[in-house]
C-alpha cells in the first residue's frame, strides 16, 4: 500500500514538472508571444491595452459640448482630492430660472493614483480615462489641469 | 581532415624538433593551462548570454538587446564593469581565507577539466580512474563554500555555506550511484573506454529504462551539487541576499560567478560523455550511409553540441521549477532520489552481468 502511494507520488511528480516544462517550452520557441513593449523605439506604432489608464479627461463632442452637470459625485468618490469641482448658477434666458453648472472642473494628476473611481461614480459618464501616459512636466504647476474646455457648456438633455 | 588532436599533435611534434623534451613539455603545459583558462573566459562570456537570453524568452521577454546585434556582446560588458569595480574585503573578515576562496573554487573547476575527452584523441590526462577522479574532486569545490562563507564574518553567508554542505554531501551520493550504473554497463572507469564502448550507440538507448532513470537523477543530482535553482539554498536571494558571496564583490565575486558556470559546462560535459556519448557519433545499427554522414561531422562538434544541450537543460529547469525549501531539498534525495537509484543500480547490475544491453 506505501509502495503504491510512493510510486503515485513520483510519477505525478514526473507528470506535473513535465507540463511546466512543456508550457516553457512552448514560450522558448514561440517569439511572437513577447510581450514587451519596447517604448521608446516603437513610440509611434505603440499600443496599449484598452483599460489601460492615464489619466482623467473630460469628453467633449464637436460642439464643444460635454456631459458633467457638476454634481460633484467624482470629487466626494476621490479618495485623495485629486478633484475639485467649482460650480456656476447658469440663468436661463426665457424661464429666469437658476441652474447648477460646472464653472471649473480642476483635476490635480500630481495627486491622482489611477483608481478609475471618479469615473465609475460618475451618473452621466462625463469622464473617462486616457491613454496618455508622458506626463513629466518641469513645473508642478502643470500638472494641476482643468478638464473643461473653455467656452464649452453642457450638452441639451443632460440632467 | 580537420580536427583538434591533429593540430595538437602537429603542435608536440614541432615543440619537440625545436626544443629538447622537458623545455617542450614545460611549454606545452603552459600552453595547455592557457588554453583551459582561455576556454574558461569564452565559457563566461557564452554561457552568461545564454542564460540570460533562455531566461527571457521562457518568461516571454525579449532579454538583452542592446549592447551589439542582439546583445550579444552584453555578457562583454558586465566583465568589463567587473573588472574595474573595487575588491572590497569586510573589516572583521579572515582577509587570508576570503581572498584565497574564490580561487580555490577556480581551481576545482581547472582540476576537473583534466580527464575530459572534449575530441577524439583530444584529452589533458586519460587517467584509468577518471570517473572516481571526477567524482572525488568536484566533491572539493564546496570547501571554497565553506572557506567563502567562513571568512566572510557575516550570518548569511555562513548559512548559505552551511547548507551547501548539507546540499552537496546529500546529493553527491545519488549523483555517484547515478553514475556508477555506467561504470557498471561499461566495467571501466577510464573515461576513454567509456567513450569507446559507446560506439555502436550510447548508453542513454542501449541501457534500457535503468540508464534513462540514472540520467535523469544525474541530472537533478548536478543541478543541485553546482546550486542552481530550483536548489539554489547556497544563494536563495529571497532570504540570504546572496548566501556564500554576499560580501564578494568585483572580480573575486566574478570569480565564483564564473565557476558557477564553469561548473555547470563540466557536470554537463560529464553527463554527456557518460550517458550520451561524448565525441561519439550518432549511429544507427547498420544504416551505413547515415552512419557515413554523422560520421563527416567532426567529433568536437558533437561533444559541444551535447554538452550545451543538457546545459540548455538544465536552464530550462531552473526557468521552470519553483524553488524548493531547505527540509523538501534534503526530503527529495533521502526519501526519494536516493532510495530509487540504489534500486537502479542493482537493475543496472542485473541487465550488465546478463548482458541484457544492446
Amino acid at each position: 500500500m506505501f509502495l503504491k502511494q510512493y510510486i503515485k507520488d513520483v510519477w505525478g511528480a514526473m507528470k506535473s514538472l513535465a507540463t511546466g516544462m512543456k508550457r516553457t517550452g512552448y514560450y522558448f520557441t514561440h517569439h511572437k508571444e513577447i510581450i514587451t513593449e519596447q517604448y521608446p523605439d516603437n513610440r509611434d506604432t505603440l499600443v496599449l491595452p484598452e483599460r489601460f489608464k492615464g489619466e482623467v479627461v473630460m469628453i467633449h463632442d464637436e460642439n464643444n459640448e460635454h456631459a458633467c452637470t457638476g454634481c460633484t459625485a467624482c470629487e466626494l468618490a476621490c479618495p485623495n482630492a485629486t478633484i475639485k469641482i467649482i460650480t456656476k448658477f447658469d440663468v436661463d434666458a426665457e424661464t429666469g430660472k437658476k441652474k447648477k453648472a460646472i464653472d471649473t472642473f480642476v483635476y490635480h494628476l500630481e495627486l491622482c493614483t489611477m483608481c478609475n473611481l471618479c469615473v465609475e461614480a460618475c451618473p452621466t459618464g462625463a469622464i473617462k480615462m486616457a491613454q496618455t501616459f508622458e506626463h513629466s512636466v518641469f513645473d508642478r504647476s502643470k500638472l494641476t489641469k482643468t478638464l473643461n474646455q473653455p467656452g464649452s457648456k453642457i450638452r441639451e438633455g443632460v440632467e | 581532415m580537420w580536427s583538434l588532436s591533429n593540430i595538437a599533435t602537429s603542435i608536440d611534434q614541432w615543440l619537440n624538433e625545436t626544443f629538447n623534451p622537458t623545455l617542450a613539455l614545460i611549454i606545452e603545459m603552459l600552453i595547455a593551462g592557457v588554453a583551459v583558462i582561455g576556454l574558461f573566459a569564452m565559457l563566461g562570456l557564452i554561457l552568461v548570454i545564454m542564460e540570460r537570453k533562455v531566461s527571457a524568452w521562457i518568461q516571454i521577454r525579449l532579454g538583452p538587446n542592446r549592447v551589439g546585434p542582439k546583445g550579444m556582446f552584453q555578457s562583454l560588458a558586465d566583465t568589463l564593469k567587473l573588472l574595474v569595480k573595487e575588491g572590497m574585503t569586510p573589516g572583521g573578515a579572515d582577509k587570508l581565507l576570503f581572498n584565497v576562496a574564490p580561487f580555490v573554487a577556480m581551481i576545482v573547476a581547472m582540476l576537473l577539466m583534466a580527464p575530459i575527452a572534449f575530441a577524439k584523441d583530444f584529452q589533458l590526462w586519460d587517467l584509468n580512474i577518471g570517473v572516481l577522479y571526477i567524482t572525488a574532486v568536484s566533491s572539493i569545490s564546496v570547501i571554497s563554500i565553506l572557506m567563502a562563507g567562513w571568512a566572510s564574518n557575516n550570518k548569511y553567508s555562513l548559512l548559505g555555506a552551511m547548507r551547501s554542505g548539507a546540499q552537496i554531501v546529500s546529493y553527491e551520493l545519488s549523483a555517484g550511484l547515478a553514475i556508477l550504473a555506467i561504470v557498471v554497463l561499461t566495467g571501466s572507469l577510464r573515461i576513454s573506454d567509456i567513450i569507446n564502448a559507446q560506439a555502436d550507440g550510447w548508453w542513454i538507448f542501449k541501457g534500457h529504462i535503468p540508464a534513462i532513470i540514472s540520467f535523469i537523477i544525474f541530472i537533478i543530482a548536478v543541478t543541485a551539487e553546482t546550486n542552481r535553482a530550483p536548489f539554489d539554498m547556497a544563494e536563495a536571494e529571497s532570504e540570504l541576499t546572496a548566501g556564500f558571496h554576499t560580501e564578494y564583490s568585483g572580480m573575486k565575486f566574478a570569480l565564483f560567478f564564473l565557476a558557477e558556470y564553469v561548473n555547470v559546462f563540466i557536470v554537463c560535459a560529464i553527463g554527456a560523455t557518460l550517458f550520451l556519448g561524448g565525441w561519439m557519433p550518432f549511429h544507427i545499427g547498420n544504416w551505413e550511409a547515415f552512419n557515413h554522414v554523422m560520421d563527416y561531422i567532426p567529433s568536437s562538434i558533437w561533444f559541444f553540441g551535447k554538452t550545451f544541450f543538457l546545459i540548455f537543460l538544465i536552464m530550462w529547469f531552473r526557468w521552470t521549477f519553483p524553488r524548493l525549501r531547505i527540509d523538501q531539498l534534503l526530503n527529495l534525495e533521502w526519501k526519494y532520489l536516493l532510495p530509487i537509484s540504489m534500486f537502479n543500480l542493482l537493475l543496472v547490475t542485473v541487465i550488465a552481468i546478463l548482458g541484457w544491453h544492446f
